[in-house]
């Protein structure tokens, strides 16, 4: 209960540090950098509603993401497509496929479920990589163009693209927060809690994990979106199962099955990275341990340990009043006995 | 209230139920015994939907549900508890009620993204029945703990609780007392007495003899999947079959 009354300030506080970060930043390559994490975000923090809400390890995600990326960059420079639209088909596009792949997928459970996805993934990076005519192949797509301007705002400087990616971030995280508050959200969790109970409480498995699968192929798609108007430069690599290796670390370093732990792991990491950047590949020294060390002491990672504290603490304090209660209730008793 | 008709569930070459053909009553207390890999939870994951039976029939309340999903079962009116319950430790007791509800709710998706009026008022129902149950268990007092942080006695209550939640009309209990004191086994039984005294039908598996004997209706008896005897405590006590299988002439004595 005491969490919800500092939540909201808190949650101004963060947001008004989101706003002025471009102003203090000493140069535009930081605003670059924390542009990325937040797309990196977006995308993680729809692969949490798979995998940490309902229980399910998809490791195709990075494919969806590349499939909106995709989306728009063919559109926008083979067909001359405004960027918007092509904005808007990135993302029914990721989530029709989304709905096709999660519908075969999903029949399989566990390991097996996260070894098909694996494939997925595999199958979207080659067909990526292949289809010279419609992807450009191995070459990738080059010159994207920046998102359209939307009456007076203009998005060709890193500071307005910064803004824009900010918004969506914040609206992905609203709707996300929507949904995992409701009882839709309480449905996820109950599966990945125990598919054998949850189905006992009425709840058809096969509609509702589908259902988060194809949200967080939707939340992918729009990251993809989103990362080819910012980036404007896109490669098959960005399809391959290391990437959503990246987003399982987020998750995982911020809280699994939390409402922001994927945007701290996204931001916390990508500045470790960023500022590791002089160990090159050998900076996996450092972050390997590190993730390690994590998992073995904050295994819901740092926000999920920290909300169970706050859990743990009310409770506490609740018990430890009607204790106080009982006790001064039982003085009373036998004084009025004596 | 509950049949089944020549219920047969076979994995492979091995016949887990054989043939079995009983019914329970309305507002009653059944319960199933037999040694352990009788096929007690077989029966039940036959008649929750769980496993398709091989052949037979289920019946009920009228109604064929022979082949249902665990779902659409579940929103005709069974509800069980397992053998183990896995609740979501990472939060209240409270938090981990709220869902079981949901099946007597219509919201949708949309419903969460227009955060509807209905969407509010299901949301709502659904807290208050959380609250209701857990009152109805007598775990109100840790309503707000963490699920990690209570006892296995509680545990079990919260299975119960759960499984109230979802408005049945018959619970099957799977060892309810498995790895409960003996005292705590007689609160668990009082509360099994609790709700059939709020009109629910309960059917229940179950080692311990003492608790059977004094609360059960009917029982039924398992043993390698076939059924050796039904009837009421007396007769099962009684029945030389059953004593050989199960009981054990120590507790025919008794
Ligand atoms: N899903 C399954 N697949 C294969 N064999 C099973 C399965 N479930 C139960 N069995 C077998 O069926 C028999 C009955 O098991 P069960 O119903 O769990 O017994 P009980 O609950 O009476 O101890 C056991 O031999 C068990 O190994
Ligand atoms: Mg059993």
């Amino acid at each position: 209960m005491t969490t919800k009354t500092w939540q909201k300030p808190l949650l101004a506080i963060l947001l008004a540090l989101a706003i002025v970060f471009p102003m203090v930043a000493a140069n535009d390559y930081y605003i670059y950098v924390m542009s990325l994490a937040y797309i990196m975000a977006i995308a993680a923090v729809g692969l949490n509603l798979i995998l940490g809400y309902t229980g399910q390890l998809n490791l195709a995600h990075a494919g969806f993401m590349a499939i909106g990326a995709y989306t728009v960059g063919i559109l926008t420079v083979d067909y001359g497509v405004p960027y918007w639209a092509a904005f808007v088909l990135a993302g029914l596009l990721s989530a029709i496929i989304g709905f096709f792949a999660g519908l075969l997928s999903l029949r399989l459970k566990g390991h097996f479920f996260s070894i098909f996805t694996l494939c997925v993934g595999f199958m979207i990076y080659l067909i990526i990589e292949k289809w010279d005519g419609l992807t450009h192949g191995t070459v990738g797509i080059i010159d994207i163009p920046a998102p359209a301007g939307i009456g007076p705002i203009r998005f060709d400087n890193t500071w307005s693209q910064y803004y824009l990616v900010l918004f969506f971030l914040v609206l992905s995280l609203w709707l996300m927060s929507r949904i995992v508050h409701s009882l839709l959200g309480r449905a996820f969790v109950a599966i990945r809690n125990g598919e054998d109970l949850a189905e006992t409480l009425g709840i058809n498995l096969m509609r509702t994990k589908v259902l988060a699968f194809v949200l967080s192929t939707f939340y992918a798609g729009l990251a993809g979106a989103l990362y080819a108007g910012f980036v404007r430069f896109i490669g098959p690599a960005m399809a391959l199962e290391s990437h959503t290796f990246d987003m399982i670390a987020f998750i995982l370093v911020g809280g699994i099955g939390t409402l922001f732990g994927p945007l701290l792991g996204a931001i916390l990491l990508t500045w470790l990275t960023q500022s590791l950047q002089f160990l090159q590949d050998y900076r996996m020294i450092v972050f390997g341990p590190l993730l390690i060390l994590l998992v073995m002491y904050f295994p819901q990672g740092l926000i999920g340990y920290w909300r169970q504290r706050q859990v743990r603490r009310a409770a506490a304090s609740e018990k430890d009043r009607r204790l106080q209660r009982s006790a001064l209730s039982s003085r009373q008793e036998v004084q009025t006995n004596a | 209230m509950l049949e089944a008709h020549g219920l047969t569930k076979c994995f492979g070459g091995l016949t887990a139920v054989r043939d079995v053909t009983t019914s329970f009553e309305k507002n009653r207390i059944n319960a199933i015994i037999g040694p352990n890999g009788a096929g007690k939870t077989t029966f039940f994951n036959l008649v929750s939907g769980y496993h398709k039976p091989t052949s037979g029939r289920i019946v009920f309340d009228g109604q064929d549900v022979t082949g249902l999903r665990p779902d659409q079962v579940a929103k005709l009116g069974v509800a069980r508890t397992f053998q183990s319950t896995n609740l979501f430790d990472q939060a209240t007791v409270l938090d981990n009620l709220i869902v079981g509800h949901r099946l007597r709710t219509t919201s949708t998706f949309w419903d969460v993204v227009f955060n509807t009026r209905r969407l509010r008022e299901d949301e709502h129902r659904c807290r208050a029945k959380a609250e209701e149950v857990l009152d109805f268990v007598g775990l109100s007092s840790v309503a707000h703990h963490l699920a990690a942080d209570i006892s296995q006695e509680e545990r079990k209550r919260v299975a119960f609780a759960l499984a109230l939640a979802t408005d049945p009309k018959i619970v099957l209990l799977d060892e309810p007392a498995g790895g409960v004191n003996p005292e705590e086994t007689l609160g668990l039984a009082e509360l099994i007495r609790k709700m059939i005294r709020k009109g629910l039908t309960v059917c229940l598996i179950e080692h311990k003899m003492d608790m059977i004997m004094s609360l059960a209706d009917k029982i039924v008896v398992l043993d390698h999947g076939e059924m050796i005897a039904e009837g009421t405590p007396a007769e099962i006590r009684s029945n030389q079959r059953v004593i050989e299988a199960y009981l054990g002439a120590d507790y025919a004595a008794a």
